[in-house]
């Protein structure tokens, strides 16, 4: 299905938030990438550059009270849902100041005030946890919805059919989200995927789209008619958004893989494709803003990311003796 | 006070706890109109309405997940295994989900649920059907682990665990779901985290759980009988959280103990026992703790070879007597 590219719809105030909102997502990953590869944080950082226009375009028209559960690239839907910047690069430091605690790290990264269950070190654990939530939304009847982010990789795991038949037959509020974004880690897609992701929802009967997860206009839009499906009783969606992972699957990979996975030409040509120059273009090119505006945005969300940075830097470490079972149990 | 299996104490508990509390919701594989392959659900479908309890598709994942994404959000699952030998199927989500995020997220959540499971042999199912679990479960941090003995046990500890604010694996022991027992008048709620004494004694302690408390009775009171051994018997009933304070006192009436377990021998909870009051009463100890056990083997579905892997009446007498010779 494709969109009808109607973004006059958006003010110059909406559309500026999108591009503020992945361009927040870029810049907090660029550092972490640089962070990481320094030897600054603990455990593996996997990114989402390049991918910024999915959650962004699905997270910014979901309410506090909506749930999303995501992956081990987590970063950028916790930001894009309203997650706090300095909370969670105070995380992925490991400071007892991050929104776990430091317990969490990188790849659980999670704050239940914004609706963010989690991020998630098993692909694909999410899409049944979200069910779930989903399951709970319909019997309170508050018109919530649940959104699963995971990967194509993930969508190989044999969760996905029970969670898809599930939530069809009991017309839960949940959306599917794939980001294809080519790879299960260094597998590209065709030698471990056959046929389209999207089509899998066919035999359950749920509703499917597969999206150019590039375009944040598009990915807007749809996930637009999957969230009005789920609040009025339709079911689940499976959206499959093809993108693509700009980064490495995770950062440092050259430092222990022996060949390439993918060509220099390949990730130069799909870099093209970068949602956030695109969009950036697009709002130029409407007179929504001007060079300066977004050049005013970047300068503003430089300087987040530097305090959040410094907030991590100067925050202790967790207290390993505030390590009681508290914790574990209630 | 009525009188009540086994088996009718879970629906019972169940619906105490679904009377008082709107929150809780029960799904599983067959568990609402069917009331349950065991027959431990029948009439909370009829009682309390589709969107209480609810059948689900043979999804053992989407069981665990739903009932997980649930608990952080406001319900109070309670999700039916079947089998307990099916947790393998689902395993991720009890391990690495529901007992860990809590952890994880710092303390962001709590995770009210209670996944209900069939446990353990005795009915000639073969081993895909028949194992005993518990020490999987015991073993995992996060995860709080209980098994009743009785009927009055399973009403007053199956609404405990609905009740607490932790996820509760709940085994009930296949094998004694025939059993008859007292249940209290009116509402019955007992505490996690407390083992029972349920027969005194001062020459020896058997610990036992689920199935192997009514055997490690019956040979406690032959050898009082033929013997005039006095054994206590120890209902141990919650793996987690482990009631050490009525397990060593028990223990210093005598200094000798037995345990006797339904799970295979390595890693068993009864290894987790012994080293525990090896450190803790060393200097009580007047023998080394033996365990009795099923053997590190899968069981069989032969009536006569089942019967010889799980700890029978006979076995516990004769290994009793056999150790305070
Ligand atoms: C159950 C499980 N199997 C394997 C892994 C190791 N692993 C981590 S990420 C990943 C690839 C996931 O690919 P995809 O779902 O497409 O997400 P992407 O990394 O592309 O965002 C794998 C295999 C894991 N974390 N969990
Ligand atoms: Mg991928």
């Amino acid at each position: 299905m494709t969109s009808s590219g109607a973004d006059t719809n958006f003010s110059n105030e909406q559309m500026l938030g999108f591009y503020r909102d992945m361009l927040r997502i870029r810049r907090v990953e660029e550092q972490l990438g640089k962070d990481s590869l320094a030897g600054n944080l603990p455990g593996a950082v996997h990114l989402y550059i390049g991918q910024e226009a999915v959650g962004v375009g699905i997270c910014s028209q979901l309410r506090d009270d909506d749930w999303i559960a995501s992956n081990h690239r987590g970063h950028g839907h916790f930001l894009a849902k309203g997650g706090d910047t300095k909370l969670l690069v105070a995380e992925v430091y490991g400071r007892k100041t991050g929104i776990c605690r430091g317990h969490g790290g990188s790849m659980h990264v999670a704050d239940f005030s914004k609706g963010i269950i989690g991020a998630n070190g098993i692909v694909g654990a999410g899409i049944s946890i979200t069910t779930g939530a989903a399951w709970a939304a319909q019997l309170d009847g508050n018109g919530a919805v649940g959104v699963a982010f995971f990967g194509d990789g993930a969508a190989n795991q044999g969760v996905l059919c029970e969670a898809l038949n599930v939530s069809t037959l009991w017309k839960l509020p949940v959306i599917f989200v794939c980001e294809n974004n080519g790879f299960s880690e260094f597998s590209p897609y065709s030698t471990v995927t056959s046929g389209s992701i999207a089509d899998r929802a066919k035999p359950y009967g749920a509703a499917h789209e597969t999206i150019d997860g590039n375009d944040l206009i598009e990915v807007w839009q749809c996930a637009a008619r999957a969230i009005r499906r789920a609040r009025d009783g339709k079911g689940p969606t499976l959206i499959e958004a093809r993108t693509y992972r700009h980064s490495g699957h995770v950062v440092g990979e050259h430092t222990f893989l022996s060949g390439t996975y993918r060509s220099e030409e390949e990730v130069e040509q799909k870099k093209a494709g970068d949602p956030i120059p695109a969009f950036a273009k697009r709002i130029l090119e409407a007179g929504q803003a001007s060079q300066a505006d977004l050049d005013r945005i970047d300068a503003e969300i430089t300087a987040e990311v530097a305090e959040a940075v410094a907030f991590a830097e100067e925050s202790p470490y967790p207290d390993p003796a505030d390590q009681g079972a508290g914790y574990m149990f209630a | 006070m009525a009188e009540l299996t086994y088996r009718e104490a879970v629906a019972d508990a169940i619906a105490q706890e679904m009377e008082r509390d709107d929150k809780v919701v029960f799904l599983g594989e067959d568990i609402a109109k069917a009331g349950g392959v065991f027959k431990t659900t029948v009439g909370l479908y009829d009682k309390f309405g589709p969107d209480r309890v609810r059948d689900t598709p043979i999804s053992e994942q989407a069981i665990l997940g739903a009932a997980m994404g649930a608990a952080m959000t406001g319900l109070r699952p309670i999700a039916e295994i079947m089998f307990s030998d099916f947790f393998a199927v689902c395993w991720d989500i009890v391990v690495n989900q529901i007992a860990k995020t809590r952890y994880m997220t710092g303390g962001q959540v709590t995770m009210p649920l209670v996944i209900r499971s069939a446990n353990g042999g005795g009915v000639r199912f073969g081993a895909q059907h028949s194992q005993s679990i518990e020490n999987w479960a015991m073993m995992i941090p996060g995860l709080k682990v209980i098994a009743p003995s009785t009927p009055a046990d399973v009403k007053g500890l199956l609404a405990a665990s609905i009740r607490d604010p932790d996820p509760v694996i709940f085994f009930e022991q296949k094998s004694l779901y025939g059993d008859k027992g007292e249940i209290p008048d009116g509402e019955h709620v007992d505490e996690l985290g407390t083992a029972k004494v349920v027969r005194d004694g001062t020459d020896a302690v058997i610990y036992a759980l689920a199935a192997m408390v009514p055997r490690s009775i019956k040979a406690a009171e032959r050898l009082e009988a033929d013997l005039g051994i006095r054994v206590s018997v120890v209902d141990v009933r919650s793996l987690v959280p482990l009631d050490t304070r009525t397990i060593f006192s028990e223990f210093r009436k005598s200094g000798r103990a037995f345990t006797v377990e339904e799970n295979p021998r390595l890693c068993g909870w009864g290894a987790e026992l012994s080293s525990l009051i090896t450190e803790e009463c060393f200097w009580d100890m007047d023998l080394p703790v033996t365990r009795i056990t099923t053997p590190h083997i899968p069981l069989a579905a032969a009536d006569n070879l089942e019967d010889r892997m799980i700890p029978s009446v006979d076995r516990i007498y004769e290994t009793v007597r056999a150790g305070l010779d």
